[in-house]
């Protein structure tokens, strides 16, 4: 251990004795999360916590465990209550599920892995547990989850309207005019606590920050991922609208989809007939 | 027929509120505190944005817009500074006129919008192209929406008081403020730098005045009655 190092550890022991000895700390609040029959108890969530997460997202839950320089984008701070992955409206509480959701499923994009390996009566301790760090969860219920209405089947007609509402929409400003994720203000992105971010590049193909499945995609863009620069267009986009936009989504990626199939077999034969996405573009 | 009279009178004095500003009768005698805030120091360098990435607002301005975190008027007054009660207010029931908070030409116009909790706030897209709203709110809850051309203005308001930073990540030189306010006593500064609040009860208190980069000062001023007190500012501005 460096001199300094020894020296702050030293301060740091005698702020928490100081803090021990003076202060009360403040009562703990009876936190649980309810999925389904699970029931989990932030109690029995923080040792899970303290073992588990809180190398990243911290013993406080504020972002700053000792892994956090390392990683990009940013842990969580839970500290904020904003939630990128929500069933929820921009700007409320996610549901128990969303979080539950989460961490099972880990952000492909990010650091955070799947944690199937715990329990499933672990995972909401911990879900009940993460809910103690900002007083928003005591004074602010979880919104109401959209209403996702049945996908109507891809057609080359939801496709290509899609596509129009990639133009008209400026989703390329930022995931750029292919879909990889080089948009004109890709390289300026910010989250909400200024530090650097990427828009999603539909290239690799990957899974999406909130899932797999159609329904995931069209949840992402209407609720928007908050804390990050993507925006909800819930008030923007008819359900049709946002299932056409969706289909064309879908053809971006690398990948043999109903949708991207119905796309080639088209382009084929109709490429000519596009207008570029981009500034000069009209979408079709 | 005596309701009916009532609920007309209610109608009226409900749209007289709207067309005007901030219209509540204040219990007389009401006195007034006004003054000046004027800055010392070394200002920071203002910098011309460089809108290249959306030539709709390059065409916009004829000449490079600067940027506005430091805006000063003469002899050293400053501008988008937040005045308000900040305690000794008797308290008073949200304004229902609506703050207007446009985006035209790739800026928040005004920069700097002050409100009460729970007073409507619309927000406009005066521009021919997208931009997305996000104030990052830490008290009341953060939210980011997207607002192409043409769409209606979004209409909410806070709950909490609070300084909100707004950002649009899309443009990442559009910077503004929600300045979110218990009191109905406030104003923000323009070029001159002065400012006045009226219509204050007899009473002690405390004035304050926020500036985004020269940061926050008070004083205690008391109202007797019918009177004006003065109460200037002098900021201290850092070249960074």
């Amino acid at each position: 251990m460096k001199p300094q190092t020894r020296w702050m550890s030293l301060v740091s022991a005698c702020g928490a004795a100081l803090l021990l000895a003076g202060v009360t700390p403040a009562p703990a609040v009876a936190q649980e999360a309810h999925v389904g029959t699970l029931t989990g108890h932030a109690a029995a969530g923080k040792p899970l916590y303290t073992r588990y997460c809180a190398g990243c997202h911290g013993d406080d839950g504020d972002a700053q465990g000792e892994n956090a320089m390392w990683i990009d984008p940013k842990p969580r701070d839970f500290t904020m209550a904003t939630f990128k992955c929500r069933s929820t409206p921009s700007g409320s509480l996610p549901t128990d599920q969303d979080l539950y959701n989460s961490v099972e499923r880990g952000f492909v994009t990010t650091n955070m892995p799947p944690w199937v390996a715990l329990t499933p009566q672990n995972r909401i301790n911990l879900v009940a547990y993460i809910k103690t760090f900002s007083p928003r969860w005591r004074t602010a219920k979880p919104g109401t989850p959209i209403t996702i209405p049945a996908e109507p089947t891809a057609t080359i007609q939801s496709i290509l309207h899609g596509r129009q509402l990639y133009q008209r929409m400026e989703c390329w400003k930022c995931h750029g005019p292919a879909g990889h994720g080089d948009g004109p203000s890709a390289h300026e992105l910010t989250d909400n606590k200024d530090d650097p971010i990427r828009p999603y590049n539909f290239e690799t193909g990957s899974r999406f920050m909130c899932g797999t499945a159609n329904q995931d995609l069209y949840r992402i863009f209407m609720t928007g991922l908050d804390g990050s620069p993507m925006p909800s267009f819930a008030d923007q986009l008819s359900p049709a609208e946002a299932w056409d936009l969706v289909h064309f989504l879908r053809t971006l990626q690398p990948l043999k989809t109903r949708e991207s199939a119905i796309w080639h077999e088209w382009a084929a034969t109709h490429a000519g007939e596009l207008k570029p996405i981009g500034p000069e573009g009209g979408g079709q | 027929m005596i309701a009916r009279f009532i609920a007309l009178a209610a109608l009226v004095s409900v749209s007289s509120g709207i067309a005007g500003p901030p219209h509540r009768a204040p219990p007389l005698p009401a006195g007034t505190i006004s003054g000046k805030v004027t800055y010392t120091g070394t200002l920071p360098k203002l910098r011309p944005i460089d809108m290249a990435k959306e030539p709709n607002c390059v065409t916009q301005h004829p000449t490079p817009v600067m940027t506005q975190d430091a805006v000063t008027g003469p002899a050293n007054s400053v501008r988008y500074v937040v005045v308000y009660i900040s305690a000794g207010d008797q308290g008073a029931p949200a304004a229902t006129d609506t703050v207007h908070y446009d985006q035209k030409g790739c800026l928040y116009i005004p920069h700097v919008a002050a409100m009460q909790v729970h007073q409507p706030l619309a927000i406009f897209n005066d521009d021919p192209h997208s931009h997305n709203i996000h104030p990052l709110a830490r008290v009341n809850p953060e939210w980011n929406k997207s607002q192409p051309k043409g769409a209606p203005p979004i209409r909410t308001s806070w709950d909490q008081p609070e300084f909100i930073a707004v950002k649009c990540n899309v443009h990442p030189w559009m910077h503004g403020y929600f300045v979110v306010l218990v009191t109905p006593h406030f104003t923000v500064t323009d070029s001159t730098g002065e400012f006045s609040l009226t219509g204050l009860p007899a009473g002690k208190y405390t004035v304050t005045a926020w500036h985004e980069r020269f940061g926050t000062q008070s004083q205690e001023v008391t109202i007797g009655g019918s009177e004006t007190k003065t109460a200037n500012f002098v900021l201290t501005a850092r070249p960074y």
